[in-house]
């Protein structure tokens, strides 16, 4: 029997080598003649460990890693393809604390599949969620999405039964679903992963969703920095075309629905939804004032339901199994899991699916194992660039929304960034102020302007000019921001700024300057 | 009367008529073109505000909004550095540095033998394996000053 070695293509495996891991495990392939495929798999989401390779044996799989190119004769010698020993040995993957502690809901296939196969896909489980969906009326459907409690997981935590109810009730000869797969936070890469990983479970997501609110075509709006992504989600697209799951019968039903990715151009507001709605349009990305809201005139005016990529990805395994057993994990109105993703510098970064609940400290301290250099973690980022610096002291709060929310963050995109005691939280700050100038969309003046004289302030403090003065300034000037902007990028970009001065003020009242000339 | 055809129409209209009769046909136009040519030219402007029925300014206004068009050709080789804050606590400001001396560019600038275009990009979605870069679309992770002299001797090869 042919033996299955399964090796990454997913890009943070590729941006660590996989491409020549796999080239030098065909080679040997050949010259060995031995009876093995490589199949290109998604990541197990432990970076730490990637270039990881798995082999299947007769007790299931084994894994290996890092592996580097040259690690890969040797590894042959050393009976890969039997699971044997060797210094690079793993174990079985489920095994690893890492991926043994993880409820693994909506990242059930990742890294264990072939991506673009759907003969693996039905194998693990997939499209049973769309023939339940099938057997249900569309309100039905909904029904079961706003019974599971999902939340929009892009960021704002909107229910995303309410959103899919509102459209379904609206009327209109053409509706549409947006996907947005504009992840441009830092510190998260779970709609890279999933849609390298594990593709068909987004397009299955985004039938379930057209055939709850009667939309029969659908866009993945894709960054433009995800070309990896973009070639793995059209193959998987033109594979559940050919099988009859996209087209003009879902399945031999009576609902139709296609789907095509459209690439953005490297504009990070457009992760904002109606700047989103703008630039598939054609248009600047600029964001829209709301009402209306894109459920009543989204996409071309049209009713539109806009979702995250983990939010449909979420879908799936909802009307396979329920809302109920989706809404079981969780904690208070914080329902089922939530990828999250340890980054930065963290010693064991990756992406780490569990249930609301767990803390701040578990996930950098235990999970993440602390920093990578060895230093002490010092503060970390929640949220992506819009999110609140959070120090060692709050390290106990649970991941939950309404947490976080209480602590005066956020959860985001759940990304975590790790730093370690060389941070400078003013200079973070003063980044946080200058991305927004850079990424403005330009339509609101407290965005617009106020990023701009928010650099300049925590310019001035860098240089000691009247401290006190100038705190007050970016105080007020970040109230203004909050209050007066008109979508998050403006409105939260305080969020970075502010919780820095609170939780780190000795960062902002420097030492005395060296003595000046004067 | 015929005109003359430039080799950027030449270029730029058969993408126009792939893209025209689709919804939203500007983004994939504007992609594709930079795909073919490196960069978006001026004189591409003026023929795809015809064919969709836009004002040249309104184009103009696409183009200019979002960071990824160029106004000029890129280098033979494009090299996209990470700057955001994931990379930014693996040491990225300073690999940043070090890589711009190799260069001998700044940001956004194309070394003057035409070799490389240095430009910033906000996350690459390696943050787990950071700091991140993207040379050609490869992806490249834990960059270190190391592996940022080996990138520069590449690009200069």
């Amino acid at each position: 029997m042919t033996i299955n070695i399964y090796i990454p293509r997913d890009a943070g495996a590729l941006a660590l080598g996989a491409e020549k891991v796999a080239a030098a495990a065909r080679e040997e392939i050949e010259k060995r003649g031995l009876d093995a495929k490589i199949v290109r798999n998604g990541s197990r989401g432990m970076f730490w460990l990637e270039p990881m390779v798995e082999v299947e044996t007769a007790e299931g799989r084994v894994a290996y890693g890092p592996v580097k190119p040259g690690d890969v004769a040797g590894l042959f010698d050393a009976g890969l393809i039997e699971g044997s020993a060797h210094d690079l040995s793993l174990g079985r993957p489920e095994e690893i604390p890492f991926l043994a502690k993880q409820t693994r809901l909506t990242f059930a296939r990742c890294g264990i599949i072939d991506p673009v196969s759907l003969e693996d896909y039905e194998a693990h489980g997939g499209l049973r969620g769309l023939r339940n969906a099938l057997e249900k009326t569309p309100l039905g459907i909904v029904e079961e999405v706003t019974d599971s409690g999902l939340r929009g997981r892009g960021g704002a935590g909107f229910p995303t039964g309410i959103k899919w109810k509102t459209v379904h009730d609206t009327e209109g000869a053409q509706k549409y679903i947006v996907c947005n797969a504009d992840e441009g936070d830092s510190g998260t890469f779970s709609d890279r992963m999933i849609m390298e990983g594990d593709p068909f479970v987004l397009i299955e997501g985004m039938v379930i969703a057209g055939i709850a609110v009667g939309a029969t075509k659908g866009y993945v709006y894709l960054r433009s920095e995800y070309p990896n992504v973009h070639k793995i989600l059209n193959e998987a697209i033109d594979a559940a075309r050919a099988a009859g799951i996209l087209g003009k019968s879902v399945l031999g039903s009576e609902y139709a629905f296609d789907m095509e990715v459209r690439v953005g151009a490297g504009a990070y507001v457009c992760g904002e939804e109606t700047a989103l709605l703008d630039s598939l349009e054609g248009k600047r990305g600029q964001v829209r004032a709301k009402p209306p809201l894109p459920a009543h005139e989204g996409l071309f005016g049209k009713p539109t339901v806009i979702n995250n990529v983990i939010s449909l990805a979420s879908v799936p395994i909802i009307l396979d199994r329920g809302g109920a057993y989706y809404r079981d994990f969780g904690m208070g109105r914080s329902r089922g899991t939530i990828p999250i993703q340890i980054t930065g510098n963290v010693k064991h970064g990756g992406l780490f699916e569990t249930a609301f609940g767990v803390t701040l400290g578990e996930l950098v301290d235990d999970i993440g194992g602390g920093t990578a250099t060895g230093r002490p973690v010092r503060a970390v980022q929640v949220g992506g660039p819009l999110g609140a610096y959070w120090p060692r002291d709050l390290f106990d709060t649970p991941f939950d929304y309404e947490a976080f929310a209480a602590k005066d963050g956020l959860i985001g995109h759940a990304g975590i960034v790790v730093f370690d005691d060389t941070v400078d939280l003013l200079k973070q700050a003063r980044f946080a102020m200058e991305f927004c100038a850079v990424e403005s969309c330009g339509k609101c003046t407290p965005c617009r302007i106020g990023s701009t004289r928010g650099v300049e302030v925590l310019d001035r403090l860098k240089q000691g000019i009247a401290p006190e003065e100038q705190i007050e300034t970016v105080t007020d000037l970040c109230n203004t921001m909050k209050f007066g902007s008109l979508c998050a990028l403006g409105g939260f970009t305080p969020y970075p700024v502010m919780s820095a001065l609170t939780h780190f003020p000795e960062d902002f009242r420097p030492a005395p300057m060296r003595e000046a000339a004067e | 009367m015929q005109q003359a055809r430039t080799e950027i129409a030449s270029a730029v209209e058969p993408i126009i008529d792939r893209w025209k009769n689709e919804e939203g046909p500007l983004l994939p136009i504007l992609n594709g073109i930079q795909r073919e040519l490196g960069y978006v030219p001026r004189e591409s402007l003026p023929i795809i505000a015809e064919a969709l029925n836009l004002s040249r300014a309104e184009v103009y206004g696409v183009v200019s909004f979002y960071h990824d068009y160029r106004e000029k050709p890129a280098g033979r080789h494009v090299l996209k550095l990470c700057r955001a804050e994931a990379c930014q606590s693996m040491g990225g400001d300073a690999v940043a540095e070090k890589l711009q001396k190799l260069l001998g560019i700044r940001f956004h600038e194309t070394s003057a033998d035409g070799a490389v275009t240095l430009e910033p990009v906000y996350c690459l979605g390696l943050c787990a394996c950071a700091p991140s870069a993207m040379l050609n679309g490869e992806v490249i992770g834990r960059l270190d000053e190391a592996r940022a002299e080996e990138i520069a001797a590449e690009v200069r090869a």
